[in-house]
């Protein structure tokens, strides 16, 4: 069975070699609640689910391996960094914080955030960032390395994806289609080859203005300082603006 | 264009009466009566009329009469019209026909044909003013046995989280933006006072009503509109929203002209766009998704309140119903054919889903079948409109009921089904602050604990004649409910035998 392995002074580690995701949490929430400790680094992690869901204290977990669906769920505060790829529904409805992942992540990642920001090193699967919304002076940012599968960006209302393209063949168009389908607020910057088709009925293209460059160059510096490599060339682009056609998509369906 | 729709009602001021005060002119949230300064006289444009009366009401010398429009369409029973109509509106507008409140069409209400048991003679009633009653209801999944330490009395077995309510009635979803934040207090006042739980829906919970959290249900739907962590923390229960008895399948659109400055920051949105609910929560494609949220709620509250699920009634809700339980929900909502709503296509209102009664019946003989009944409370929703609905659902198996109508309408609503327009006249399912003001939260949360304070009564009358001091020894037992004026088919449904057998 899997023990606290050892204790310093910031730093807590916990093994969690065959054990079952309620007990490791358990135990998270122990090692977070008792305030006393900056970070906690758990190794040998294998699917496990929820790992620093609902955790309200600023403090940094660093999870080794494969951690399982709703890594940081209702999170607020936390910073999670991923040695390893991340499954479904990572970052669900996140408050504040940040997940870093330094590899793939599943489908629906940061689902209905609203502040905070996760960066994926490589490339997501179905819906990532699917009714992200802003709130106040929250506004959550979504950084993805590589590509998206379908159905990016869905019902967005709010906060910034910035996809890559990175993990791509030069000259390869971007995967998803359906991109911002039902997106009434916030921004996608997309970086590579995107055609009109890929795009949502509710979505605009333009380029980049003086404004948006300072986000993306702030979004992707904050992508090479997590995951290294060559800020000025990506940067180099191109880059294109998806943008919200209409603030009420729907607003015509109905009789009065 | 020229609209072919006649106005739906006539409104009748008698001139002797009318004193030209102009109460009618401030009380219509739809601008019916105005005042012609010049003429001294107040007009009304009986085309806006949606039949509330607020003003005849409100009108201090009984001036007014407002009556159905009696349009005379050559008869037909089946262009009936509001067939016609319907149509009228679409061609003039091409769009999706709203409305609100629950299913108005002659479906049958399977309460009003079944009867409750008393006791006569070989099984004396119990006086309810003399003998103590029991509605206590505990809300949560039981455990399979319960083991007791012999040499302390003590409860050796771990009890899963448990919510203890005083009466067996809940007050159902009913977000903030659909009604007044005045509305919502006003039931979160009553549920903090009647010893029950009101439920937040899905806007979120405003700053003012966290206070009364401890009696909330905090809903969590598609949209995840106002929840995060310190919103699950704070309620007593958490509800994830799968569906709604008035549009079951589809999600729902408020539109931003309802979400004000508060409604905004209740939800954690913009004021002023649309919030958009999704009809599926896209982290939920199966039972085991369902699972993954159940057991994130768990975790993100520690385990310490019970998680349920609420669907709408529909043809396969047994089974449905046993997947949930075994994803591990504590207590299952069930809203029906007649279930409520702020907004709705009028078309799913009046076409989707099945009654509660037999949604109820099927589910209860179902988990029973399976073993799992004591897994799951069940909450019976949609179309409980007295004490004695209350009583017959808890013997078809209900734990408690939800009630939302009921309760609109002890604060005045008088089902005019425009609740989707925003412009309320009696100041329940509007934004405006003229309007919703008219919501007094003192006197609403008093009508709403009357209310349940006179069912309670009555609950404990009929319960009493019938022998029982405990609503538990009622809770699926069929035998005290009879059917009248049902065929084979619905009694094995209901499992429920004729009246006279």
């Amino acid at each position: 069975m899997a023990e606290l392995v050892l204790e310093m002074a910031d730093t807590l580690e916990l093994d969690a070699r065959g054990m079952y995701y309620r007990e490791l949490n358990a135990r998270l929430r122990n090692c977070v609640d008792r305030g006393n400790c900056g970070r906690v680094v758990i190794r040998n992690v294998c699917g496990q689910r929820y790992i620093g869901t609902g955790l309200r204290r600023r403090v940094c977990i660093e999870v080794e391996g494969t951690p399982g669906n709703d890594l940081g769920a209702f999170m607020d505060g936390p910073s999670i960094i991923v040695r390893g790829n991340a499954q479904d529904a990572c970052g669900n409805t996140l408050n504040s914080g940040e997940v870093i992942v330094h590899g793939r992540a599943g489908d629906v990642v940061g689902y209905s955030m609203r502040g905070g920001r996760v960066l994926i090193r490589d490339d997501v699967g179905y819906r990532a960032g699917i009714h992200m919304k802003e709130c106040g002076g929250q506004r959550p940012r979504l950084v993805i390395g590589g590509t998206a599968q379908p159905f990016l960006g869905e019902y967005m209302a709010g906060g910034v994806i910035l996809v890559l393209g990175l993990t791509m063949p030069a000259g390869q168009r971007h995967r998803a289609d359906f991109i911002g389908t039902g997106m009434h607020g916030g921004v996608i910057y997309l970086r590579g080859q995107v055609e009109a088709w890929q795009l949502g009925r509710e979505v605009g293209t333009a380029e980049p203005d003086a404004a948006d460059w300072r986000e993306v160059e702030e979004l992707v510096r904050a992508y090479v300082a997590c995951f290294g490599g060559d800020a000025r060339e990506i940067l180099a682009g191109p880059f294109t603006k998806l943008f919200p056609l209409y603030l009420r998509p729907y607003g015509n369906l109905y009789a009065y | 264009m020229k609209s072919y729709l006649a106005s739906r009602f006539v409104i009748d001021r008698n001139q002797d009466r009318c004193i030209h005060c102009r109460v009618c002119v401030r009380q219509c949230g739809f601008d019916v009566h105005s005042y012609d300064v010049e003429e001294d006289e107040i007009v009304s444009s009986e085309s806006r009329c949606v039949g509330c009366h607020r003003c005849v009401l409100f009108c201090p010398t009984g001036a007014l009469t407002v009556r159905s429009n009696p349009l005379s369409y050559r008869a037909n029973a089946n262009w009936h019209p509001e067939a016609i109509e319907d149509v009228l509106k679409q061609a003039e507008t091409g769009g999706v026909l709203l409305t609100g409140m629950g299913n108005d069409k002659p479906y049958r209400i399977y309460w009003d044909h079944l009867v409750l048991n008393a006791s006569q003679v070989t099984n004396p009633p119990i006086d309810p003013l003399r003998e103590p009653m029991e509605l206590k209801t505990f809300l949560g999944a039981k455990p399979e046995r319960v083991e007791i330490d012999p040499a302390t009395g003590a409860l050796v077995t771990p009890m899963p989280p448990q919510v203890a309510i005083e009466v067996p009635i809940l007050f159902s979803a009913m977000s903030f933006g659909s009604i007044s934040l005045q509305v919502q207090e006003s039931l979160a006042r009553a549920a903090g006072q009647a010893g029950t739980l009101f439920n937040t829906g899905e806007g979120g919970l405003h700053r003012s009503l966290y206070r009364h959290a401890d009696h909330a249900v905090v809903q969590v739907a598609s949209g995840r509109f106002g929840v995060d962590a310190g919103y699950l923390e704070a309620g007593r229960m958490v509800e994830i929203k799968i569906g709604q008895g008035a549009k079951p399948g589809i999600g729902g659109h408020l539109p931003g002209e309802k979400v004000s400055v508060e409604v905004a920051a209740t939800r954690m949105i913009p004021p002023g766009t649309d919030a958009l609910s999704p009809a599926p929560h896209h982290d939920i494609y199966s039972i085991e998704d369902l699972a993954q949220l159940i057991f994130a709620l768990k975790e993100a509250t520690g385990y310490t309140k019970p998680v349920g699920v609420k669907i709408a009634a529909v043809h396969n809700v047994a089974a449905i119903a046993s997947g949930i339980v075994r994803a591990g929900a504590d207590y299952i909502a069930i809203d029906g054919l007649r279930g409520s709503t702020g907004a709705a296509p009028k078309v799913m209102r009046d076409h989707v889903g099945i009654p509660i009664e037999l949604a109820l019946a099927a589910v209860d003989t179902r988990l029973r079948q399976e073993g799992i009944r004591h897994r799951v409370s069940i909450i019976a929703a949609g179309g409980i409109r007295c004490s004695a609905d209350v009583l017959k659902a808890i013997a078809l198996g209900a734990d408690a009921v939800y009630v939302a109508t009921a309760a609109l309408v002890a604060l005045g609503c008088h089902l005019c089904q425009m609740c989707y327009t925003g412009k309320c006249s009696w100041g329940i399912a509007t934004q405006n602050p003229y309007l919703s003001r008219r919501v007094n939260p003192d006197i609403g949360a008093r009508r709403l604990t009357n209310l349940l304070r006179g069912w309670s009564h009555e609950i404990q009358e009929m319960l009493g004649g019938m022998g029982v001091n405990a609503l538990e020894s009622l809770r699926g037992n069929r035998l005290h409910l009879r059917a009248v004026g049902l065929n084979e088919h619905e009694m094995r449904v209901l499992g429920v035998r004729p009246a006279g057998e």
